[in-house]
């Protein structure tokens, strides 16, 4: 077997079992919690008999990790179970609501990776002068204003001021692409602003880190302009902690907006989850922590990947 | 009529001025107040609705774990959505008179305690059903069941038999309620398709309009039930109720015309939204109130005149015009106001005397140790500012008050109904019966104030079983006297619902019954487009 292949075939197990550890940690840690699904499902006006008989009904009176490999065969074929306040198909409003937060996602990693990745390299190539001061100045300052603070900035400009988009971007199924792309144009640009700053300070940093080494100055001194020795030379050497962060990046944009879909009220899966954090909703938060988890790993495993095939250290272990 | 005069009216029924405002002018060209609202209400009539067209409302108080179960529902958005899509026995109008609806006649026996509603015939589901007595029997019974969970147990658990014979539903009380129909407008009992037993979330009713996507916490949207039995309401073809929990949000989507209608309108904007163009502020006085409560039973609040050192050191006036922004009115220390049916308008306004404060606390013989009032920032938006105020004022008296601000985090298993001394809040009732039996009768469960009084009790049970509502008056009003007098409860003010709509919207009334015109807005209003 090719040696890469070996090592993301490792990788991919390793991830495998991590989540499958995870999916242990969330179901213990879920369980953990006073009172059971059946007090939480009866509240306050639980009696003995109806919570023995839910209990029952529940399958509650088995052991712990009897019900831990069930909810654990019903994952694996695509059963995550129902809401227990709204008894709600669980898989059926996840699937709807993480194919949000993917479109949401990738609108705005489409527009922020290639324009932080871009000023980085404009930065580093003029380090020091006025166009790295004003792009480190503008992001920086971009991502030091709080999300929800930056939210109201853009509805407030871009709704009253001037009123080229929709405040609340809500999508639907049967909505047109372009539609959709209207609707959460305020949520992108705000991510955007959000994410900018610290991918690009990265692209920045490992580049002028490179640009130390002997075979760029050989470079130079072959009459290479500044750009084309940035891309061609520096670059590749630099790529896999801009991997990195890229990836941290997209997994934040996947798990960590819950603020912004606040504010838009956009719907995807952290107001799903958040919602019925509130309401004890175990199975729901169960399911969704495990999504979070898994995308989690999975872009790790990614960056892992992405950077051992570019590193040609990596790529060819002696 | 003047031309000025002529030409508010014209825009108050288009909805271009507000109510309040239209009042406001009307009485500065010398029309009395209550030619004023008839002459509104003629107006408003005259305005012929414009059919067709997607109405929408933007609202807070909605999550993604709502269910359509008409038992459960307990916040905003539930309560309009089901409001659109449910048909109950009768509405309460904003007059507090009977709307027939599912029942058309209502009898009863003379002393309250059997009933009988007929019922329309020829009314349809969404699903080409019709409905039954059987299906009104079956949808009360599934109420009565614990396992239903319904915010409506307690006004059916009253009935202790319930019957239908053809058009005919039978009930009969355990003892007798003369405000049985009011309570059958109660937003839970909507009538299901055999009691919704099988399926109760299907989200299937007789109401002017028919679900056809529901996404809970983000969406719900409607088209018009083309049979329903009503044909002077429901005008829009499709209406929306898109749940935007964020107050900036919804105000944006307010302004930018995404949304026709917005809830909970954030008292600090209100002066900034007046001044927006196309949009109006609607503030209605409704029946909810914020409180501060005492236990009768605990000391120093056992001591009648404690209690009334600190009901008259209250400033109310300052209150209502800082803590709601002069959007509600003033209180007197029982829970009912002009919103409800039956209220007595002639009992005198109490009002913050200090000196008389002083003379009662003397009187009281407390040792001077400070009173700890507890509060919460969630008790009530600007409770903490509240109990402030009225720190300062009790303090102008020479009442020690302490005050100390507890976590919202189970404030209400740990302080309310526990603490002897707290602020909170009470959302109304329909009617003044059930307001006093939830919380005044000395078996209530939630007596918060730990009331109990024998006159009182036999006062509101003979006043429940009284047809003549003259007689009913004055029982109300000596049960208000006693509360306001002996009560444990200091009832500053009753905060309005504040709404706003944009200028293209039509058919609006001013509903104390609850937010949205009772949840109707949507199926009443219509589109000037």
């Amino acid at each position: 077997m090719h040696p890469i292949l070996k090592l993301v075939v490792q990788r991919i197990a390793l991830g495998l079992l991590l989540l499958l550890a995870v999916s242990v940690l969330i179901y213990a840690g879920t369980e953990a919690l006073p009172g059971d699904v059946a007090q939480a499902i009866l509240g306050q006006s639980a009696t003995p008999e109806a919570l023995a008989n839910l209990r029952e009904s529940l399958g509650l009176n088995q052991p712990g990790y009897i019900r831990y490999f069930h909810w654990l065969g019903g994952v694996l074929t695509g059963d995550f179970g129902k809401a227990l306040t709204n008894g709600q198909d669980i898989g059926q409003a996840i699937a709807q609501r993480l194919g949000n937060t993917l479109f949401l996602a990738g609108c705005a990693a489409a527009i922020s990776v290639p324009l932080a990745i871009g000023l980085g390299l404009v930065a580093a190539r003029y380090n020091g002068r006025w166009p790295d001061k004003v792009i480190s100045g503008v992001t920086l300052s971009t991502i030091s204003l709080p999300e929800f603070v930056a939210a109201y900035f853009v509805i407030y400009l871009l709704t009253q001021v001037i009123p080229i988009f929709q405040p609340v971007a809500m999508v639907f199924p049967g909505m047109s692409f372009w539609a959709k792309l209207n609707a959460v144009a305020l949520p992108v640009i705000v991510l955007v602003l959000v994410v900018l700053a610290h991918m690009m300070r990265m692209t920045r940093a490992a580049i002028l880190n490179v640009m130390q080494s002997a075979y760029i100055e050989t470079a130079e001194l072959k009459g290479l302009s500044p750009m084309r020795v940035i891309w061609k030379h520096a670059l590749p050497n630099a790529v896999a902690p801009i991997i990195s962060v890229v990836v941290l990046n997209l997994a934040y944009l996947v798990v960590g907006v819950v603020v912004v879909e606040v504010v838009f009220g956009y719907n995807a899966l952290g107001q799903y989850l958040v919602d019925h954090v509130a309401k004890r909703d175990l199975p729901v938060v169960q399911a969704v922590g495990l999504i979070f988890a898994a995308v989690y790993i999975g872009l790790n495993i990614l960056a892992d990947v992405l950077a051992i095939v570019a590193n040609p250290r990596l790529r060819h272990p002696k | 009529m003047s031309d000025e005069l002529h030409y508010i009216v014209k825009r108050a029924a288009k909805g271009l001025m507000s109510r309040r405002e239209f009042m406001g002018r009307a009485t500065a060209l010398g029309v009395s107040a209550m030619m004023a609202n008839a002459l509104l209400a003629s107006a408003v009539r005259a305005e012929e609705p414009k059919k067709g067209g997607l109405l929408r409302a933007g609202m807070a108080g909605g999550e993604s774990t709502n269910s359509l179960d008409p038992a459960l529902a307990a916040s905003e958005v539930p309560f309009l959505v089901n409001m659109t899509w449910g048909e109950m026995l009768v509405d309460v109008t904003p007059n507090g008179e009977i709307d027939y609806r599912i029942a058309e006649e209502i009898s009863s026996n003379s002393d309250a305690t059997e009933w009988k509603f007929k019922i329309r015939q020829g009314v349809e589901y969404h699903n080409g059903k019709t409905v039954t007595a059987e299906d009104v029997v079956a949808t009360l019974k599934r109420h009565t069941d614990e396992k239903a969970q319904s915010g409506a147990l307690g006004i059916v658990q009253g009935i202790s038999e319930m019957s239908a014979s053809g058009d005919m539903v039978t009930l009969k009380l355990a003892s007798g309620n003369a405000d049985l129909p009011f309570l059958m407008g109660d937003y839970h009992l909507i009538i299901q398709p055999d009691g919704g037993v099988a399926n109760p979330a299907e989200g299937i009713g007789a109401g002017p309009y028919k679900i056809v996507e529901n996404e809970p916490g983000v969406r719900h949207a409607f088209e018009r039930h083309a049979n329903y039995w009503d044909p002077s309401i429901a005008h829009a073809d499709q209406v929306e109720v898109l749940v935007i929990n964020d107050n900036t949000a919804r105000t944006a989507a307010l302004q930018a015309g995404q949304v026709h209608m917005i809830n909970r309108v954030d008292p600090k904007i209100v002066e900034l939204l007046k001044g927006v163009p196309g949009v109006s502020v609607e503030a209605v006085a409704g029946r909810g109130h914020y409180v501060f409560i005492m236990h009768c039973d605990k000391a120093p609040f056992d001591n009648n005149d404690l209690r009334m050192a600190l009901k008259l050191a209250i400033n109310r006036e300052e209150m209502v015009e800082k803590i709601l922004g002069g959007l509600g009115s003033v209180g007197n220390d029982f829970p009912i106001n002009a919103a409800y049916p039956l209220f007595d308008d002639s009992i005198p306004q109490r009002t913050y005397d200090a000196a008389k404060a002083a003379e009662h606390y003397k009187a009281s013989g407390h040792d001077g140790s400070p009173i700890v009032l507890r509060t919460a920032p969630g008790a009530f938006p600007g409770a903490v500012e509240a109990a402030q105020l009225f720190q300062q004022s009790a303090a102008a008296a020479g009442i020690p008050l302490e005050v100390k601000v507890e976590p919202d985090d189970g404030y209400w298993s740990d302080v309310w109904n526990v603490q002897p001394f707290c602020a909170s809040y009470w959302g109304g009732r329909p009617v003044q019966d059930q307001m006093y039996s939830t919380a005044y009768l000395s078996t209530a469960d939630w007596n918060d104030t730990k009331f109990k009084n024998a006159e009182f009790d036999e006062l509101l049970l003979k006043a429940r079983a009284e047809l003549d509502a003259t007689k009913r008056k004055e029982e109300y009003s000596k049960m208000a006297n006693i509360l306001r007098d002996e009560g444990g409860l200091i009832l500053p003010m009753f905060n309005d619902f504040v709404e706003a709509k944009r200028e293209e919207v039509a058919g609006w009334v001013q509903d104390p019954n609850g937010e949205l015109m009772n949840g109707r807005a949507l199926v009443k209003c219509w589109l000037n487009a």
